[in-house]
Order: C-alpha cells, then sequence, then structure tokens
C-alpha cells in the first residue's frame, strides 16, 4: 500500500471505531455471562487466577524492564497475592445466586455492572489488571481494559493470557478484552459509552476526574499521602522495622505507603537510631535540600525518580549509598505548600518530622491530607488505645492502619482490610467509594420484597434457579449451521434443536453432545450422499 | 389483513410518479403484497420510510448493507478519498485498486494472486467466466438449477429462466443447469470435460437459501478437479464474514479458483465488485491485458471504501460477534418455532445467512407483510417463497436482535391467523 493511500484510511474514527466494536462484543459476552452460574463462574474466574500466578514472576520482571518502576521480587509477591490468593478470599463469597431471606421476606438476585471498563496504572501495571480482572469475572461482568502507556507490554500479556485462559475454561468470547493503543481521546471515548456499566478508574487525578464527569458509573480514587504517627507508647524497633519494609516495599510505588513520619520528640532521637539499624541513611540538610529539588524542582514529582531504589535515588544527589539502604530520611521542619517534601512521594524517600506531642502529631496528620491524600491512609505505632481513637477520629483517612507496614497493610496485606489496588478515598477524597474496592461494588442487586403483612404468605423460592429458562445462552464460539426441514435431502440431517437454559451448569455437557451427535449424524450422511 | 397503515398524500404521489417514470411492474407488485416501502433516510440497521415509518433492515439489499447503512468510517474514508482521488484512469496502474487486489490476495490466501475489477456483481460474474473460458478454452458453463448470479450477459445465462427468456438472453448449449445437492446431476454435466467452469453460489440466495448437504462442496470440487473445469464461487452474498469466516467456502472446507464478491464489498457506499483469481488461471492478464476492460470498473473511491470495509471485518472483534448475533438468532427463533410448531418448521442457516420456513403454500409473504407492519424490514424468497430471507448485518448489537426476535414472535403470530387460524383473526395465539 502506498503511503498516500494509507494517509486516507487512517481515519480519526479507525480507533473509536474498533473500540466500539470492542464494546458490542463485550455486552454479547457480558449477557450470557451473567447467566452463569456459581460452580461455573468460579471454574473461569480459577483458570484466569492460576494462568496469572504462573506468570506472576515473568511478568514482574517484564513490568520492571518496561516501566523501570520498583522492584522484580516485590512484584512478583503482589502479583502472587493478587492471583491465586485472591481468587482463594472471593471464592468463599458468592456473587452469583440468589439469596432468600425467609425472614424478611426478600430475594435478593445479584445483578452484573456489564461492562466493566478498567485503567490499570504503569506502577503496578500486572497486578492491577489481574485484580480487576477477577473482580469481574466472580462477579460476572464482561471487562475491557485501558493500560498505562508506559506499561501496555506487561499489562497487555497479562491481560490475554487470563482472556484465553477464561475462554478456554468455558467463558463467552470477549469477555476480558485489552485496549492495545491507548490514548486519552479514545480513552474518553470508550468511558462515555452508553454501553459501559462501571468504570474503574485509577492513575492520575485528571483521569479520574475524567471518569466522573464521563456519564456513566464510576469508582475512581484519589491520591494518597499518608502520615505515620509515633508515639512515645510505640514499641520502636518494630515501628522502624515495618516503616522501612513498608517505604522500601516496590520502591514505595503503592499509593498506600508511608509520607511523613510524624515522631513525638520524646522518643524521635531513639526512633530516627532505629530507623537508621533498619536501613535508612538519614539526610543531611544539604541533601535534604538537593532531595527537594530533585524530586519536586519542577513543581511536581519527577516522574524519572518514581518507583527507584534509595541507593539510586542517593546517586542522583551525588551519594555513593551502601547497598542495603533501603530508604532515604529526609528531615523536615514543617507540613505544609511551602515544603515540597510534605507532599505525596512515590519513591524510598520519607520525611521526618518531630511533634512536641501526640496531639501535635494528630495536627501535622491532618495538616499533612489537607495538602493531599484526602480520604486515603494512614499510619500510627502506638500501644494507646485513646490515643489511636482520637488519630482515626481526626485524620481524614478512611483506613488507619496500626503498627503494621502503611504500604501492605492500608492494601490489605497483613490487616484484615480487603486486599486492594482501588484504594476508595470516599466524600473526603471526591470517590464514590470510601473502602478498599471489591467484587461487591461491580455487582447490583435486584430485591424481591413481600408484603409485610402476614397475611401474605412468602414464596418458596429454595428449590427455583433464577438463571434457568429463556432461550439457550449465545457463547460466541461458533458460527451455527443448519439445514432447515423443507429442503430436499434435509430430513436425513436434522440438528438437535438447541437446549433452553437449564441448570446453567450443564450447558458445556450438552453443547458437547449435541455437537457430538451431530458430528456422526453428519458422517453417516457423507457416506449415504454418493449412492 | 390487518389494517393498512394510512398513507401520505405525498407517498400516494410519489408512488403514481414512479410508475410513470420508473418502474410500473415491480411499484405495482410491491403495493400489491402489501408493502409501500419508499426508503427515505438511513442509518445503521435502520431504514425510515418516506413516511417516516422506522424498519429494523433484514434484507440489507442481499448483504449490501452487510456492515450498516451509512457506516460512519466509510463516509469518512469517502469524503477523504474525494479530498484527492476520483474515480481515477482504468486504464493505467493505480495506487488504489493495486492496494485493494494486495489485500484481497492476502485474504484470499494460496496463489489468489490476482483481482479483478468491476462495478456490479453481475459484471464481476461475467469478467470471471471469461477468465474461466480463456483459461480452459472450453465454452460450456455449469451452474444451478434456479441459481441467481446478476443479469449481465452471461450472468443471466447462467441464472434461472426467469430472467433471461423474456430477453431472449438464453443459452442452452453452452449454459447447463442441473439440480442443487444432486452429485450425479453435477457427474454428468462436467464429464464430458467440455465445461469451462461450474459457477456456484455458495448458498444459494435468491433460491431461500437450501443449504449445502454436508459434503457436497466438496464433492463437486472434487469433481471439477477430475473433469478439469474450473470452480467459480459466487460470494456475493455469503461473502464477508457473513456465515462466520471471510468467505462463506471456508466454512465447507473447498478453495475454489475464482471468487466473486460484490455487494457488501461497496460497503453499500461506492458501486464496485471484484473478482479474484488463482494465479495459474490468469493467463490473459498477461496475455492481453487490454483484453477486458471497464471505465468504472474498480474506480478508485470503490477500492477505498472497499479496503475500509474489509479493515472493519478482519477486525478482531468481528468474528465473535456474528457468531453472538447468529447463535442468538438460531437461539431465539427455535423458541418462536416452539410456539407455531405447524407454521414455522424450520430454519436454514449458516451464520447470518439465514433462510425461515414456513409449511404453508407462499408462506414466507404473509410473514413478510405483517413483519413489514411490524416495523421489521425481511424480504420472501422469489424462487421459493415458503421461505423467509432473514439477513442480520454483522455488526447487529445485542438489543436490536433483541427487538427483532420480539418482533418477529409477533408478525409470525399473526401471519399464522391469518394463515392457520381456526375461527379468524379473533385467535392469534398469546405469545
Ligand atoms: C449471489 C448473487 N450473485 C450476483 C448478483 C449480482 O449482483 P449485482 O446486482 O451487483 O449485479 C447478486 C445480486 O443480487 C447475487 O445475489
Amino acid at each position: 500500500m502506498t503511503a498516500i493511500v494509507e494517509e486516507i484510511l487512517a481515519g480519526e474514527q479507525r480507533a473509536t471505531g474498533a473500540a466500539d466494536l470492542m464494546l458490542q462484543t463485550a455486552e454479547w459476552a457480558a449477557a450470557a455471562y451473567a447467566r452463569f452460574d456459581r460452580a461455573r463462574v468460579l471454574k473461569i474466574a480459577r483458570a484466569a487466577a492460576e494462568v496469572a500466578y504462573a506468570h506472576a514472576g515473568e511478568l514482574a520482571e517484564a513490568a520492571v524492564k518496561e516501566t523501570g518502576f520498583g522492584v522484580v521480587a516485590h512484584k512478583k509477591i503482589k502479583n502472587e497475592l493478587t492471583s491465586r490468593a485472591l481468587f482463594e478470599l472471593y471464592a468463599h463469597e458468592d456473587f452469583c445466586s440468589a439469596r432468600i431471606r425467609a425472614e424478611v421476606k426478600m430475594v435478593e438476585l445479584p445483578r452484573p455492572a456489564g461492562i466493566v471498563f478498567a485503567l490499570t496504572p504503569s506502577t503496578n501495571p500486572v497486578c492491577s489488571v489481574y485484580y480487576k480482572v477477577l473482580m469481574a469475572l466472580v462477579t460476572r461482568n464482561a471487562i475491557i481494559l485501558s493500560p498505562h502507556p508506559l506499561a501496555r507490554g506487561c499489562s497487555v500479556k497479562a491481560a490475554q493470557l487470563m482472556a484465553e485462559a477464561a475462554e478456554g475454561a468455558g467463558a463467552p468470547l470477549g469477555i476480558i478484552q485489552v485496549i492495545e493503543q491507548p490514548n486519552l481521546p479514545l480513552i474518553e471515548h470508550v468511558m462515555k459509552s452508553p454501553r459501559v456499566g462501571v468504570i474503574l478508574a485509577t492513575g492520575g487525578t485528571p483521569m479520574v476526574r475524567s471518569a466522573y464527569s464521563s456519564g456513566n458509573p464510576a469508582i475512581g480514587v484519589g491520591p494518597g499521602n499518608a502520615p505515620a504517627l509515633v508515639d512515645d507508647s510505640a514499641d520502636l524497633n518494630h515501628a522502624a522495622k515495618r516503616i522501612i519494609e513498608s517505604k522500601s516495599f516496590d520502591n514505595s510505588i503503592l499509593c498506600t505507603n508511608e509520607s511523613v513520619v510524624l515522631a513525638v520528640e520524646s522518643i524521635a532521637d531513639r526512633l530516627l537510631q532505629a530507623l537508621k539499624s533498619a536501613g535508612a541513611h538519614v539526610a543531611k540538610p544539604e541533601e535534604v535540600a538537593a532531595l527537594r529539588e530533585l524530586l519536586f524542582g519542577r513543581g511536581t514529582f519527577n516522574v524519572e525518580v518514581l518507583g527507584k531504589s534509595a541507593v539510586e535515588i542517593g546517586a542522583r544527589i551525588g551519594l555513593k549509598l551502601p547497598p542495603n539502604t533501603r530508604v532515604i530520611l529526609a528531615e523536615i521542619d514543617r507540613i505544609g505548600i511551602d515544603e515540597p517534601l510534605s507532599k505525596e512521594k512515590l519513591c524510598p524517600v520519607l520525611g521526618f518530622l518531630r511533634v512536641p506531642h501526640a496531639q501535635g502529631g494528630i495536627t501535622q496528620a491532618r495538616a499533612l491530607i489537607r495538602l493531599s491524600g484526602a480520604g486515603h491512609s494512614a499510619a500510627i505505632h502506638s500501644q494507646h488505645a485513646p490515643t489511636i481513637l482520637a488519630y482515626g477520629a481526626a485524620v481524614k483517612a478512611l483506613r488507619v492502619v496500626v503498627n503494621a507496614p502503611c504500604s501492605q497493610g492500608a492494601a490489605g496485606y497483613g490487616t484484615h482490610l480487603a486486599p486492594a489496588f482501588t484504594i476508595g478515598t470516599g466524600y473526603f477524597g471526591s470517590s464514590s467509594v470510601g473502602e478498599n474496592v471489591g467484587p461487591q461494588h461491580l455487582v447490583n442487586w435486584t430485591r424481591i420484597a413481600y408484603n409485610e403483612d402476614p397475611a401474605e404468605a412468602f414464596g418458596d423460592f429454595s428449590v427455583l434457579d433464577a438463571w434457568a429458562g429463556g432461550p439457550a445462552l449465545a457463547l460466541g464460539r461458533e458460527a451455527p449451521m443448519s439445514l432447515g426441514r423443507l429442503q430436499e435431502g434435509a430430513d436425513s440431517v436434522q440438528d438437535p434443536m438447541p437446549l433452553p437454559t437449564s441448570s446453567a451448569g450443564t450447558i458445556d455437557e450438552i453443547a458437547i453432545l449435541r455437537e457430538e451427535i451431530r458430528r456422526m449424524v453428519l458422517e453417516e450422511l457423507r457416506g449415504a450422499l454418493r449412492s | 389483513m390487518s389494517d393498512p397503515k394510512p398513507q401520505s398524500p405525498e407517498k400516494r404521489e410519489f408512488i403514481a410518479k414512479s410508475k410513470t417514470y420508473w418502474n410500473p411492474g415491480k411499484t405495482q407488485a410491491w403495493q400489491d403484497m402489501g408493502v409501500d416501502l419508499v426508503i427515505d433516510r438511513r442509518e445503521g440497521y435502520l431504514l425510515w420510510d418516506m413516511d417516516g415509518r422506522r424498519l429494523i433492515d433484514l434484507h440489507l439489499n442481499g448483504g449490501t448493507y452487510n456492515i450498516g447503512h451509512r457506516h460512519p468510517e466509510l463516509i469518512e474514508v469517502l469524503n477523504r478519498g474525494t479530498q484527492r482521488f476520483d474515480m481515477g484512469n482504468h486504464h493505467f496502474p493505480s495506487q488504489a485498486r493495486t492496494a485493494l487486489a494486495e489485500r484481497l490476495a492476502r485474504i484470499c490466501g494460496g496463489d489468489m494472486h490476482y483481482t479483478m475489477y468491476a462495478s456490479g456483481g453481475a459484471e464481476a460474474i461475467d469478467i470471471a467466466l471469461k477468465t474461466a473460458r480463456h483459461a480452459t478454452q472450453r465454452r460450456k458453463i455449469v451452474s444451478i438449477v434456479n441459481a441467481y448470479h446478476g443479469h449481465t450477459g452471461l450472468a443471466v445465462a447462467a441464472g434461472a429462466d426467469r430472467f433471461k427468456k423474456i430477453f431472449l438472453s438464453d443459452n442452452p448449449e453452452e449454459f447447463v443447469h442441473v439440480p442443487f445437492n444432486d452429485l450425479n446431476a453435477m457427474e454428468d454435466a462436467l464429464k464430458g470435460k467440455d465445461a469451462a467452469c461450474l459457477i456456484m453460489e455458495t448458498i444459494p440466495a435468491t433460491y431461500g437459501f437450501p443449504m449445502p448437504l454436508p459434503g457436497y462442496l466438496q464433492e463437486v470440487k472434487k469433481l471439477c478437479e477430475r473433469y478439469g473445469s474450473l470452480y467459480v464461487a459466487d460470494e456475493v452474498q455469503t461473502g464477508l464474514m457473513r456465515c462466520g469466516e471471510m468467505w462463506g467456502y471456508q466454512r465447507y472446507g473447498i478453495t475454489p479458483d475464482l471468487v466473486v464478491t460484490g455487494k457488501g464489498i461497496s460497503g453499500g457506499m461506492y458501486p464496485i465488485a471484484c473478482v479474484i483469481v488463482r494465479e495459474p488461471y490468469a493467463g490473459w492478464l498477461t496475455q492481453d491485458g487490454f483484453a477486458h476492460m471497464s471505465t468504472m470498473g474498480g474506480a478508485e473511491l470503490g477500492c477505498l471504501v472497499a479496503m475500509k470495509t474489509l479493515e472493519i471485518l478482519e477486525r478482531p472483534t468481528v468474528k465473535p460477534m456474528v457468531n453472538y448475533i447468529s447463535e442468538t438468532f438460531r437461539n431465539g427463533l427455535h423458541e418462536i418455532m416452539r410456539l407455531y410448531p405447524d407454521f414455522f418448521v424450520g430454519i436454514r442457516q449458516c451464520g447470518v445467512v439465514m433462510g425461515l420456513e414456513f409449511d404453508f403454500p407462499e408462506g414466507a409473504k404473509p410473514v413478510m407483510k405483517h413483519l413489514y407492519e411490524n416495523g421489521v424490514w425481511a424480504i420472501f424468497s422469489t424462487l421459493d417463497p415458503r421461505v423467509l430471507q432473514f439477513k442480520p448485518g454483522v455488526l447487529m448489537t445485542a438489543d436490536l436482535c433483541a427487538e427483532v426476535l420480539e418482533r418477529v414472535e409477533r408478525s409470525v403470530g399473526l401471519a399464522y391467523a391469518e394463515c392457520l387460524g381456526r375461527g379468524g383473526r379473533g385467535k392469534i395465539r398469546a405469545a
């Protein structure tokens, strides 16, 4: 093809047209999948989770190679946790079957969103794909993913592996799709599509705002900026270890990482010592100035240091740090717009501020979150319940992690919070969800509610199947072929009628049997045709 | 008869004019069948009659509107194309013509290297038949009884009597017809080793889509090979994903020697039709490249539209989509068959190429009429009026399919009551 012809063919509608076809296919897939029973759904989700688990290491490596962010070993852990472990967790809940609540004369039917449109970030690319796909699968939704362009390769690969596995396990075709060449206008086009059921946005604030203004239901979350208050009742060695473990995890790329340690004056020096022995380098005042310039010299956070190791960052300001340095501690004297280092830092540079007492720490924590991170996360290291409670009540964070690494703890690892990579920042953070986002957010329930008058008897729903009846389900696998009945020669070859949806779990077997019968009949006929 | 919809004075006047200046016989025939359609606005799979009535298009003019009416990407490419090109000069090498030919060669694969261009399906059929005659140096053309290949000289001679005798255009010496699905008759026609080719619609459309029996097309292809005749696949209605693959013949496991595509390849936007031929049979293109030509054949704007049409059809989502649409119709129509088992008796289907069988003389006509009155336009088969041609587009949405099924259920009920309803109109079965 000559350049001129190619240029004419490359219209503006090429990308949006292709995306519309993806949406149409997803709509078909979602319609069938919404009638699958739980056993079938779990089989499909398990298959997707298993293939994800099997590629956890390989894709962790691919992600770091592609983006330059984070630590392979840590990404592998995240990938493992968001595949097999997450599936096991979700499999305990039932998002597919009717709930019969005789005591309130109600039947509740799960109704999936339909199409989930999910944006995934460059910072946690593979585990975000895993997590969002599994949430969609266990709730009987179709999902279309739009990966961050910086992490396109590994994200597309992850999505394709899971799609193949899900379809191999019986999912309707097109249940998981991925936009391979995402760009802003295209994403906005899909976001606005009336076919989208819900948008799961992560990424930068503009993207989240755009999701919310699309006119479609959206779950978007804001950025974090977690304070970590350490008071005089805390076990300082434990606190230091946990803070370092958290701040160095995947080079601090999770939005739940600690931003500034608020140390009560009476224990501040001892805490500093403990942090040092846990692997922190305490920056000298001139190094702090250099860090401030490196991280925020251009006004916004410098993505060149995003997810880089402490040693690499040290090298950038001319420091030759020992290779086992995990975090750089930058002591600051205030929180506020006039101290850029009190903003969110997705790299292992941790602010350190002395506060006169716990109450002062709470005030500074509020100030930190006022700056950014509303509705997100906070941590406290303390043995003193009243302080913990006062902190939780004062700080505008919707999860407060106690005596645990915040990166992991707020994301549901090592605490009993729900494991998640979409951390609802709630009304504080202009989000529709305030919890850690989970499958429950991708499904609504139809409530069949009886008259409460005891004279109206509640029906017996115990043996009924809500998803039975109606025509057989279209699964997108093969375009049917059949002879009619009036055509000559047709009497010898008759396709069995497609069976209506019964207990959906048995359909696979019936379809296979029907195919088998058809093949036998055809073979026989082929022989007869020539005689 | 249901109450006819009131016709506007404007429409009545227009129909009279159509009889005066255009085609009195055809115009009147539609009025007699209760279909007073004058298509005005159109978009996607929807048509609006000049009186403003909305119809879902399940006729698609034989698949011309396979990807919908006025597809926005086709409008865009046509607009962009006119900024630089026009039809072109058919004597010279052309960027657009070559690009489309290259694309078709890739899609068809094997040694199907060359594309020859026409401005319509029948003209393309003529080119294919001439090419076969040149390659074999034989004159005879074998085709199927009641075949339909269009109305130009060779194409019409290869088709049903109805359209050629009237114009004294039959030529029984050279054009032999055999019954569909009859291998013995086929062998008899070919075994004299004097047939240039067999031409075959993969599924005969105008005949009501009788389906090839299992193995039939493969055996036919073998017979062609045995007796030295070429196999010409008329894919005008069965190609372009309508059977679930790019070409209908792929579903039957054969590779033809020549493929004819028309209708849908134009996107319904700019007339074009193509013949793709295997390299060994394209000799005339080298021997005398000027031997066949057509000013408007392969017009460059048409080539651009065709390329965009193919680009859309090749998107990976289209195949599952066709599967979903055709499965959904099969499953939904089977539910309707259960309601009227002695009337709506069968479905002939290969993907979205479908024929619905009504076990009643000319049974598809009342169904067509009631569908029309209920907002769906689908046409009966001229050559087997028990069969309704049911031709959904390959990009139909789930919602539109659901709407069609609901309207079909209602209309079949009304047609049933009209044909078989004991006790007259009142006894329409509840759906
Ligand atoms: C199978 C088949 N072949 C050929 C033709 C002729 O095409 P055209 O009308 O463009 O000449 C048609 C048209 O209906 C057709 O259905």
